[in-house]
């Protein structure tokens, strides 16, 4: 045992690495929030404060959410170590089935919301089927789904579009959460910042949100000091802090002085809460890492790598079939056209927020900002009046850098 | 005349002296074979020839055809005449016979291939080597044999001055093994030089001039095979070291039978009709080291990964039986639960998320230890990987350094910490001390005799004899899938082993 021994009552060294190097070692995290506020801050100048207006803010989320969505079930799909690129067509097959259920047949909303879902999720499994038990890149399978149903809502929809919807449908996509609290409180804050009006509701979320984010670093921190957990440099824990919380507070002080907070971004932000839970914290969401970080070890570890494949694509069959319903009901009609292409804003977005095309690599959160930046480019340059052939362009380079910023870093440490 | 020699020849991997004063000497037109155990160096010594490893990269000389050489890369090796044929053959399986032979080094005119050259000359090479197949044929549609024979006639187009066989008939059936040393001697009478590297010792008797021994990095001894050679001479020249001092101190008294397989049939999961396990029947008991001894490809991995979860093969048959118990071991996580664990021969491809830390890899087999429901329990994962990195002495900072940035021995000791976390009653541990060094396989040496003494049974799998001699209490000898015999510690020795590998 004397060779064991030499080295094993060195007590656990937690090297507290200068500021340099510890941003060169996390550039990536760090990377993607600048990227987002040095957009945001340059389209706000371009336009002359019109893209943090509050009325385009709104817009912004709304406009954004379905990409969101999906999103977060993409970035499942792809860190198991998969793609699907049919997406797109079964979020507009999705809005397309509502709009015939509802509109031609008259059937309940609530019915015609849960079957949408209910149909999803065995489009999603229809396809993970192919991809997990019978070993067909899900490349090629995601391929024939987004020909299969971008001519099924051709088909459903007889090449016409369909609508409009009924106000309780439309609510799920422009509605707005009614203020709980008295209309004298908003009405004295109003006088206060100087506005129409304040939502006091919206306001208050966002100070919750942003004292809950904060509550919770400080707690991690806590943690990771006890277990001697190496962490980043103080000033850094409170300069991200402090943008983060601002961030919050800012946006939903916007949202409160226009008509306060959507339904959706309720559902975003409740669904983006739940994914990063689930990735991050439980057995399921480890298992996906290991299955893509090395499917043969976690395969031998026990762990059911092709349930767990199939179990991706059917979750990202019900997250696009949500949001082929938030999408109809924003659009008020369901089109031929709808979700085209879309499955690659969504890819960008993941791609963007760090995720690795290997597979084991990318977080919800990274997704979900990666999708935003997107969101604000896409806004800004319209805003500015870019044509479509150079936002296509603009946003492609984005993409090639985000990635290209990502295999550099890699290299670099390696 | 000698038309290389190899002078002093060393090479070192991190940690690990893969080669240490190696000479090679090969008189031109004879055919040298290399043999030694597996991990002894030949194949790091081909590579040093070949240029894998340029120079610099290696101390020592390497003189080649009267002049000191220095090759700067296998293209620069290759265009003097030296050409070695790997054990896995490069061949692209979906081009034809032609295509593959010329792959690289085209007949061609401003880009354009000459197909009737090609074909013409491809006919020509298949007629040297015995071939008849048409050049046109998928290299994907002939057998192993015929493929190896592709391979030569590749050689062959590049004008070989020196040909180098590594293991050319592992994968192969008897008859076509035979052939192929018959084309060899043609070639050797048509003055081709070449090195053949085998296990096979009655193969390297039927074509060796000469033979050069390397155990453990180092040339023991270079035998004439002319004046004729026995195969116990090669095996002692093989086998024999110092073994004092490499194995911890261990007494043990094992206990009952706990671990029994009975009858285990194993087929190929792809060509159906390859039984690879045939009737394998072991045990092992409790507080007890049991080694498979056997050479590569003999079937002992494909024996532990087809009783662990069926990760192997198809058509499984056998049963398994634990403390006297018949078990389900029909998927890896039944085994699991069974007390079943098997520590994989290649931790990085198949034990480890390299890209991920020692905590996650540590809690991976048993992630519902470290949960309440199915929610982690980060802060007692942390506190989990902590006590294994304790326990084990594995070297790092924190445990949350990625396994990627660990040595050999340190990654070796996490994927057993994987395992020990599932807390098994049987480990089967392939290869465990595979590419480390001798400190670090001293103490793995340590834990598995912690792990007997604490009563769990032991099956060792390993290519290294003196490893299974100094550490098992019994040995069982694997060949061609069949368990060819088991001896006690006591009766057990590398000749005894090897003779029963040889003697089939």
């Amino acid at each position: 045992m004397e060779l064991a021994e030499s080295d094993s009552n060195v007590a656990p060294v937690v090297k507290t690495k200068s500021i340099g190097e510890y941003l060169s070692s996390h550039l990536r995290q760090y990377g993607l929030l600048f990227a987002l506020i040095a957009v945001m801050a340059f389209f706000q100048i371009v336009t002359d404060g019109t893209l943090l207006r509050a009325v385009n803010v709104t817009n912004l989320l709304l406009q954004n959410s379905y990409i969101v969505i999906m999103a977060l079930g993409m970035l499942i799909v792809i860190v198991s170590g998969n793609i699907d690129l049919s997406v797109g067509s079964v979020m507009g097959f999705i809005g397309a089935l509502a709009a015939v259920m509802i509109v031609n047949h008259d059937m309940p909303v609530l019915v015609t919301i849960i079957s949408c879902l209910v149909i999803g999720g065995v489009i999603g499994a229809a396809q993970g089927y192919w991809v997990a038990y019978w070993k067909i890149p899900s490349f090629i399978v995601t391929l024939a789904g987004m020909l299969v149903f971008r001519g099924l809502s051709l088909w459903l929809l007889e090449g016409q579009s369909v609508g409009p919807f009924p106000k309780e449908f439309q609510v799920l996509a422009t509605g707005f959460v009614p203020d709980i609290f008295p209309a004298g409180l908003g009405a004295a804050l109003a006088e206060i910042f100087d506005a129409r009006k304040v939502n006091v509701l919206a306001l208050g979320t966002g100070l919750a949100a942003a004292a809950l984010v904060v509550w919770i670093g400080l707690r991690q921190r806590a943690q990771n000091k006890a277990y001697g957990i190496e962490d980043e440099p103080r000033s850094f824990f409170v300069a991200r802090n402090v943008i983060i919380a601002a961030a919050l507070i800012f946006v939903m002080f916007k949202l409160s002085l226009f008509r306060g907070l959507p339904n959706v971004l309720i559902t975003m932000g409740v669904l983006t809460v739940i994914y990063a839970f689930i990735t991050e914290t439980t057995t399921v969401g480890r298992r996906i890492y290991a299955l893509g970080g090395n499917q043969k070890a976690a395969k031998l570890s026990g762990i059911k790598t092709e349930r767990l494949t199939f179990l991706a694509f059917t979750n990202m069959g019900v997250l696009a079939a949500a949001a082929g319903l938030v999408f109809a009901a924003r659009l008020n009609t369901a089109t031929p056209k709808a979700g085209f292409a879309l499955e690659l804003d969504v890819i960008a977005a993941v791609f963007i927020g760090g995720a690795s095309m290997s597979g084991g690599v990318g977080t919800i959160i990274g997704a979900v900002v990666g999708a935003f930046l997107m969101g604000v480019l896409n806004n800004g340059m319209s805003i500015m009046g870019i044509g479509i052939d150079y936002q296509q362009m603009i946003k492609g380079l984005v993409l090639l850098a985000a990635v290209i910023f990502d295999v550099y870093n890699k290299n670099k440490q390696g | 005349m000698a038309l290389l020699s190899m002078q002093n020849i060393s090479k070192t991997f991190p940690g690990v002296k893969a080669l240490n004063q190696v000479n090679l000497d090969v008189q031109e037109g004879e055919i040298h074979a290399v043999v030694g155990e597996n991990g002894a160096g030949k194949s790091t010594l081909m590579k040093v020839l070949s240029g894998v490893y340029p120079h610099g990269q290696y101390d020592g000389e390497i003189v080649y055809d009267g002049a000191p050489a220095r090759f700067s890369g296998i293209s620069d090796s290759e265009r003097k005449g030296i050409i070695i044929i790997h054990q896995e053959l490069a061949l692209v399986p979906q081009l034809s016979i032609a295509e593959n032979i010329f792959l690289g080094n085209e007949c061609a005119r401003k880009g354009m291939i000459d197909w009737r050259e090609t074909n013409k000359r491809t006919e020509e090479l298949l007629a040297k080597v015995g071939l008849v197949e048409a050049p046109t044929t998928k290299v994907d549609n002939i057998g192993v044999g015929k493929q190896q024979l592709v391979e030569i006639a590749k050689a062959l187009s590049k004008d070989v001055k020196l040909l180098i066989l590594d293991e050319p008939t592992a994968a192969l059936q008897e008859n076509d093994s035979r052939k192929l040393l018959d084309l060899m001697l043609e070639l050797k009478a048509q003055g081709v030089t070449s090195i053949i590297i085998s296990h096979k010792l009655n193969e390297v008797r039927y074509v060796a001039d000469s033979v050069t021994v390397i155990r453990d990095g180092m040339t023991v001894s270079k035998l004439d095979a002319r004046a004729g050679l026995s195969e116990d001479d090669i095996v002692r020249d093989m086998v024999g070291r110092d073994m004092t001092h490499r194995f911890p101190e261990h007494s043990r008294t094992p206990g009952d039978i706990l671990m029994e397989v009975e009858g285990w049939n194993v087929w190929h999961p792809e060509h159906a009709e390859r039984k690879v396990i045939k009737n394998a029947s072991f045990n092992v008991r409790a507080g007890e080291v049991v080694g498979i001894a056997g050479l590569m490809g003999s079937g002992r991995t494909e024996l532990a990964m087809s009783i662990f979860g069926r990760s192997y093969g198809r058509n499984i048959s056998g049963s398994v039986k634990l403390k006297g118990q018949p078990v389900d071991v029909s998927s890896v996580d039944r085994a699991i639960d069974a007390g079943i664990s098997y520590v994989t021969e290649d931790r990085k491809a198949l034990g480890l998320v390299l890209d991920e830390t020692i905590r996650f890899n540590t809690t991976l087999a048993n992630l519902e230890g470290v949960s309440a429901g199915s929610i982690l329990k980060r802060n007692e994962e942390t506190k989990v990987a902590e006590r294994y990195r304790e326990a084990l002495a594995i070297r790092t900072p924190s445990v949350f350094q990625k396994t990627v940035n660990l040595s050999g021995g340190n990654q070796q000791k996490v994927v057993l910490a994987k395992w020990l976390f599932t807390a098994p009653e049987v480990l089967i541990l392939d290869e465990p001390t595979r590419g480390i060094d001798v400190g670090a396989k001293y103490e793995i040496y340590t834990i598995i005799n912690d792990l007997a003494a604490q009563g769990k049974a032991v099956v060792m799998i390993s290519s290294e004899m003196p490893e299974l001699l100094g550490m098992c209490d019994r040995i069982y000898v694997m060949n061609e899938g069949a368990l060819v015999g088991e001896l006690n510690a006591a009766d057990a020795s590398q000749e005894r082993i090897m003779s029963l590998i040889v003697n089939e």
